[in-house]
């Protein structure tokens, strides 16, 4: 069954700034997961694949000036449309943050969640169209 | 356009976050952490009533807190009663924390799910959204027990909003992912399927999630969503680049849900209705046909949609692999990619490219695309394109391009990367002996694996490359030649000087006549490397000396000073030591006609295919292997002499066998007893030697063969099978089973454990144990190589009417086998009825990158099944008259195909399960037993006679049992163990 096991934005030190888990983790695995992550994908460059072969499972990832967000598949799941799948979700935050940063990620961390709830869920693509979930995020913000 | 500023909403939480970013050092931040800790808590605990956002703000803290990697012990209750809140804000902060932080925990988990049901039933979509997205993200089995059956409501009801139906569609499947049990199939699953025609894109993407993970289950509830799949993807690819509007992305209309509806479509062979297939071919085509059109955006985010489809229709397009028209533009589409300057594409260029090597219609238009490969295994920047590179070379090898694959591979074999050097050892070894034409090119291509990677050659290959030379007189003399230049280099790997110890110890002679290589040359070349050799080596080398010593007499002196020396006769070793004692004291005191014998030249190995050629041979037609043999060799026979194969010469049967012998020599069998009934004496029958064997009506050979389709997709093993990623093939197409399988299937018959199949890659071990009609079986899967196995899926399959007879109950294994280990697998087995046919045990995986199947038969027989059973002879003769039918009488007269050894015989009888009854038979020499074949439906009691005649060197076998179609096919198994 192909579904998406986490998303992790990290920063180029490692910290991590999401991590959401659509596989049952303890939090040693978890940890350990997020330091893995980070080694195998930062040691790489521009002329590299945005792919990496990870355990059983391959991270598809992009960075964004010093975070790399990654999303963890199968190994036969559709490089692409994950990597794209990312640069929509970059695109949304971008627009809801209002040229995002990394502090926006770390003060609104809880709004981030929602972001990704709306788009990802159950490990699976819910909704792609930028215009409807910003739709809805706006709706939420606008509630108390 | 909506835009936050940064901690809106919480100033407190803001503020928080700042003093934690403004700490200095790691102690600083602890401190302000436990100060604020202290400081929720006695809100907390406080007189005061909190207000509705003081503890959203503190129970947000406390997340933050725990995400930067603290534990948390407080705090669950406030964040539960922020569920009941009616603000939004506040049930948001509460469902985080609790989808975050909660693990199960029993006595919130009651309230937690009250507040769920609360919201569920709210009618507002904001707070089932969260509820639902709560669902899906704990995904615990409690809550699947509260909410499984409500979810399939809310997704079909009419009045559910947009946003609701696309999480409750996600939500169920994540609850159908935890515990499938707990989501029951009902009428809701066909309203299910009419989603794919809903208005809305954003449920159609969600849904078609959902479907491609119950369809997987249950094929055929779902069957409908492929004509619906069909003429939505035909919307989609057909549409312009605008009409979508707000799931157009950059240019391309919804590649996502373009993307899951493909998949979708990989779930299920090609569309039986040919207006629905033509228009999906019409669809790939059109994919195929927009990869040509020049591009509508220069960003590399309209290519990346574009390709993922493009991408996506290509697997189709290979699972189907059925449109040889489809799969050559596939081909050459990935042809153009192999060159594109994005690394991204090359790599799934690459990647792709090596399934299409597998199709038939698509291997030649691979071919073409070499020489690209090539470079790329040389040229590209980043390891894991070159691997793929490695992998695709190994898939497009055949006849026609080995030599310069090979070549090529054994180049970068210098260069690779530590990780892949086995694996491409591997295939190098797989490829050279598969698409040899002439063997010298074989050595020379194993020998430059030793001496370039000698660390990654695995026993295997060096064995396998000894066995080839044995058997191939043609080749000795190349062999022994190359070797010995080999062994000139001043530091050549261990490796090559077992390989070279043991050719020169069997062939050396060959070139003895050049002064460059004469027997004193060889032997100091081999003795200079002696002393830096582990002990397995030198006790080789101590072989291939006693070996020199026959073959070249003029050295047993320098030998056999050598053998003298105190370091061999008072070796630390005692294998070391006993070779030296014992090769000394025959090289002593044997004349030299029986050295000559003793050390005669290995035997051949017994000529047979190995599995892996078979295996690929069958996938690339006939004429593709070669025709070298593999002989696998028992690892503890390496060495010449400690573990040569018994040759004639060298036999000494043990006493009892040639008292035996003397025995039987003796008097023919005498005729049989009266009571048995039909006129046949055996001295007749034996004297007409095999022309007067019964003809046995429809062999059952062939009803064993006709009885091999393809198990049925509703067989309940592969409802039971664990869902295989979506590439693989399913359990319904599982392959043949390999060639040796029968053979492998009668090693199983007498008895219980043992190796039921070993090659390069694995090693498959069976223990078993029978009772009744109750069976347990324990399968050891080995992984030999240092490669991690991935998708490992073994799973058993009942062809034809077994599913009836037996029942086999498979546990599930880890998906993935690390190199060296080893997983085992239990099979819980109950015999139904008599049946004919064992199960077949499928195992598929992937190594390297690269699938492998494997099919074969489990060794279950219906003789495991056997209860034993004592009489005394005049029961026995009652029964046996009273079974006295013709159809119920089977019997077969065969030559023995073994040494006709009455201990092993007995054995035999007793491992297959029956009672061995003494003092029955009128003629010592006769075997008689008896048993009952226990069945869930029915017993079937069986009698036996088996009647050797050692003059002859044949058996009568005669099967007696009630049942016509179990005498025969005892009788059948039976006689192929002696």
């Amino acid at each position: 069954m192909v579904w998406i096991r986490f998303i992790l934005i990290q920063n180029r030190a490692g910290k991590t700034r999401l991590a959401k888990w659509y596989m049952q983790f303890d939090d040693d695995e978890k940890q350990k997961l997020i330091e893995e992550v980070h080694a195998v994908v930062t040691v790489r460059d521009a002329k590299h694949t945005n792919f990496v072969e990870f355990r059983n499972f391959k991270i598809i990832y992009r960075r964004y000036a010093g975070l790399y967000f990654c999303i963890c598949v199968d190994v036969n799941d559709n490089n692409l449309a994950y990597l794209e799948a990312i640069h929509n979700f970059v695109e949304v935050l971008n627009e809801y943050f209002h040229n995002v940063c990394e502090l926006d990620l770390v003060f609104n961390f809880y709004k981030v969640y929602t972001v990704v709830d709306e788009m990802f869920l159950a490990g699976e693509i819910r909704e792609t169209s930028q215009t409807k979930v910003l739709k809805q995020l706006l709706m939420l913000q606008s509630l108390e | 356009m909506p835009a936050v500023s940064k901690g809106d909403g919480m100033r407190g939480l803001a503020v928080f976050i700042s003093d934690i970013r403004n700490c200095k050092s790691k102690e600083a931040e602890i401190k302000r952490i436990n100060k604020e800790l202290a400081n929720i808590r006695s809100k907390f605990k406080g007189d005061k009533a909190l207000d509705g956002y003081s503890k959203k703000k503190y129970v947000c803290k406390l997340l933050f807190i725990f995400l930067l990697g603290h534990d948390i012990d407080f705090g669950h209750m406030e964040a539960v009663n922020l569920l009941s809140s009616n603000k939004y804000t506040e049930k948001q902060i509460g469902y985080l924390f609790i989808s975050v932080l909660v693990n199960s925990n029993s006595e919130l988990i009651r309230l937690i799910n009250n507040a769920i049901k609360n919201d569920l039933a709210s009618r507002n979509p904001t707070f089932m959204c969260l509820a639902l997205h709560c669902i899906a993200n704990v995904g615990s089995r409690e809550m699947g027990e509260a909410f499984a059956a409500d979810i399939p409501r809310i997704l079909v009801a009419g009045d559910s909003m947009d946003s609701v139906k696309q999480s409750a569609a996600l939500c169920l499947l994540r609850l159908y992912k935890a515990s499938p049990d707990l989501v029951p199939m009902g009428e809701w699953t066909a309203r299910v399927v009419h989603l794919l025609n809903d208005q809305h894109m954003g449920v159609v993407t969600a849904a078609v999630s959902l479907i491609t993970c119950l369809c997987k289950k249950n094929p055929d509830d779902f069957k409908t969503c492929i004509s619906l799949a069909v003429s939505r993807l035909s919307r989609i690819v057909s549409s312009a680049s605008t009409d979508l509007q707000d799931y157009t992305y950059y240019f391309v209309p919804a590649p996502w849900l373009s993307v899951k509806l493909l998949r979708l479509l990989q779930c299920y062979p090609p569309p039986e209705d040919a207006a629905v297939k033509g228009r999906l071919v019409e669809c790939l085509e059109t994919v195929l046909n927009k990869a040509q059109e020049p591009p509508k955006s220069k960003k590399v985010q309209h290519s990346n949609a574009k390709n993922a489809i493009l991408f996506e229709t290509i697997s189709l397009i290979i699972h189907y692999d059925s449109e040889p028209n489809l799969l050559v533009r596939a081909c050459n589409q990935l042809g153009q990619f192999l060159q594109h300057r994005e690394t991204n594409l090359r790599y799934l260029a690459l990647e792709s490219m090596c399934t299409l090597a597998s199709s038939e219609f698509s291997h030649e238009a691979v071919k073409t695309h070499i020489d690209t490969v090539i470079n790329a295994l040389k040229t590209e920047r980043d390891v894991s394109v070159r691997q793929r590179a490695a992998d695709l070379l190994y898939a497009m090898c055949d006849r026609s391009n080995a030599k310069q694959i090979v070549s090529e591979m054994l180049r970068y074999l210098e260069t690779a990367d530590y990780a892949i050097r086995e694996e491409i050892v591997l295939k190098v070894a797989i490829l050279a002996e598969k698409y040899a034409v002439d063997y010298s090119w074989y050595v020379d291509t194993i020998l430059n694996l030793i001496r370039i990677a000698g660390d990654y050659v695995s026993e295997e290959v060096w064995y396998r490359v000894l066995q080839i030379v044995t058997n191939r007189d043609d080749v000795q003399g190349y062999a022994a030649k190359t070797v010995f230049e080999a062994l000139q280099a001043p530091a050549c790997h261990e490796n090559m000087v077992k390989v070279g110890g043991y050719i020169l110890g069997e062939f050396g002679n060959l070139i003895a006549g050049d002064p460059r290589s004469s027997p004193p040359v060889q032997f100091s070349l081999l003795h200079s490397k002696f002393h830096l050799c582990s002990v397995a080596t030198r006790a080789l080398l101590l072989s291939t000396y006693i070996k020199f010593i026959n073959l070249f007499p003029e050295t047993k002196a320098t030998i056999q000073g050598v053998l003298r020396a105190g370091s061999q006769l008072r070796n630390a070793d005692v294998e070391l030591q006993q070779r030296a004692v014992e090769y000394l004291t025959l090289s002593s005191v044997a004349s030299t006609d029986v050295l000559a014998t003793v050390l005669e030249e290995m035997p051949p190995f017994p000529e047979r295919e190995s599995s892996i050629l078979a295996k690929l041979k069958r996938k690339k037609g006939p004429g593709a292997g070669s025709a070298l043999d593999d002989g696998r060799r028992d690892p503890s026979s390496n060495d010449i002499n400690g573990g040569v194969e018994p040759t004639p010469s060298t036999v000494s049967t043990p006493s009892p066998s040639a008292d035996l012998l003397g025995l039987r020599a003796a008097p023919p069998p005498a005729a049989p007893p009266a009571t048995s009934g039909a006129g046949n004496l055996l001295v007749d029958v034996f004297s007409d030697g095999p022309a007067a064997q019964p003809s046995l009506g429809p062999a059952p050979e062939e009803a064993f063969l006709s009885e091999l389709e393809p198990p049925a997709p509703e067989s309940p093993m592969a409802l039971l099978a664990d869902p295989a990623p979506a590439a693989d093939p399913g359990p319904e197409d599982i392959g043949p089973p390999i060639p040796e399988a029968d053979e492998l299937l009668n090693k199983f018959v007498c008895k219980n454990n043992g190796v039921l199949f070993e090659n390069q890659l694995l090693q498959i071990g069976v223990k078993s144990e029978f009772r009744q009609n109750l069976g347990r079986m324990y399968l050891f899967y080995g992984n030999k190589t240092s490669v991690q196995f991935q998708n490992f899926l073994p799973t058993v399959v009942h062809p034809g009417d077994l599913q009836t007879q037996l029942a086999v109950q498979t546990k599930r294994v880890a998906a993935q086998v690390d190199g060296g280990a080893q997983v085992q697998q239990v099979l819980n087995i109950e015999c139904l009825r008599d049946f004919l046919t064992p199960p077949l045990l499928s195992v598929r995986f992937r190594y390297g990158g690269a699938p492998q199947s494997l099919t074969l038969k489990l060794p279950v027989t219906i003789n495991k099944f056997f209860q034993p059973t004592e009489m005394a002879a005049q029961d026995f003769f009652q029964r046996w008259k009273q079974l006295s039918l013709p159809q119920q009488e089977a019997q077969k007269i065969f030559k023995a195909n073994h040494p006709m050894d009455a201990e092993v015989t007995k054995a035999k009888l007793l491992g297959f399960g029956s009672a061995l009854l003494d003092n029955v038979d009128p003629n010592p020499e006769n075997f008689v037993g008896a048993g009952i074949i226990q069945t869930k439906a029915l017993q079937v009691g069986c009698l036996l006679r088996l009647e050797p005649n050692a003059q002859a060197q044949m058996y009568r076998l005669t099967l007696r049992t009630s049942k016509e179609p179990v005498s025969r096919h005892l009788c059948e198994l039976l006689a192929q163990q002696f």
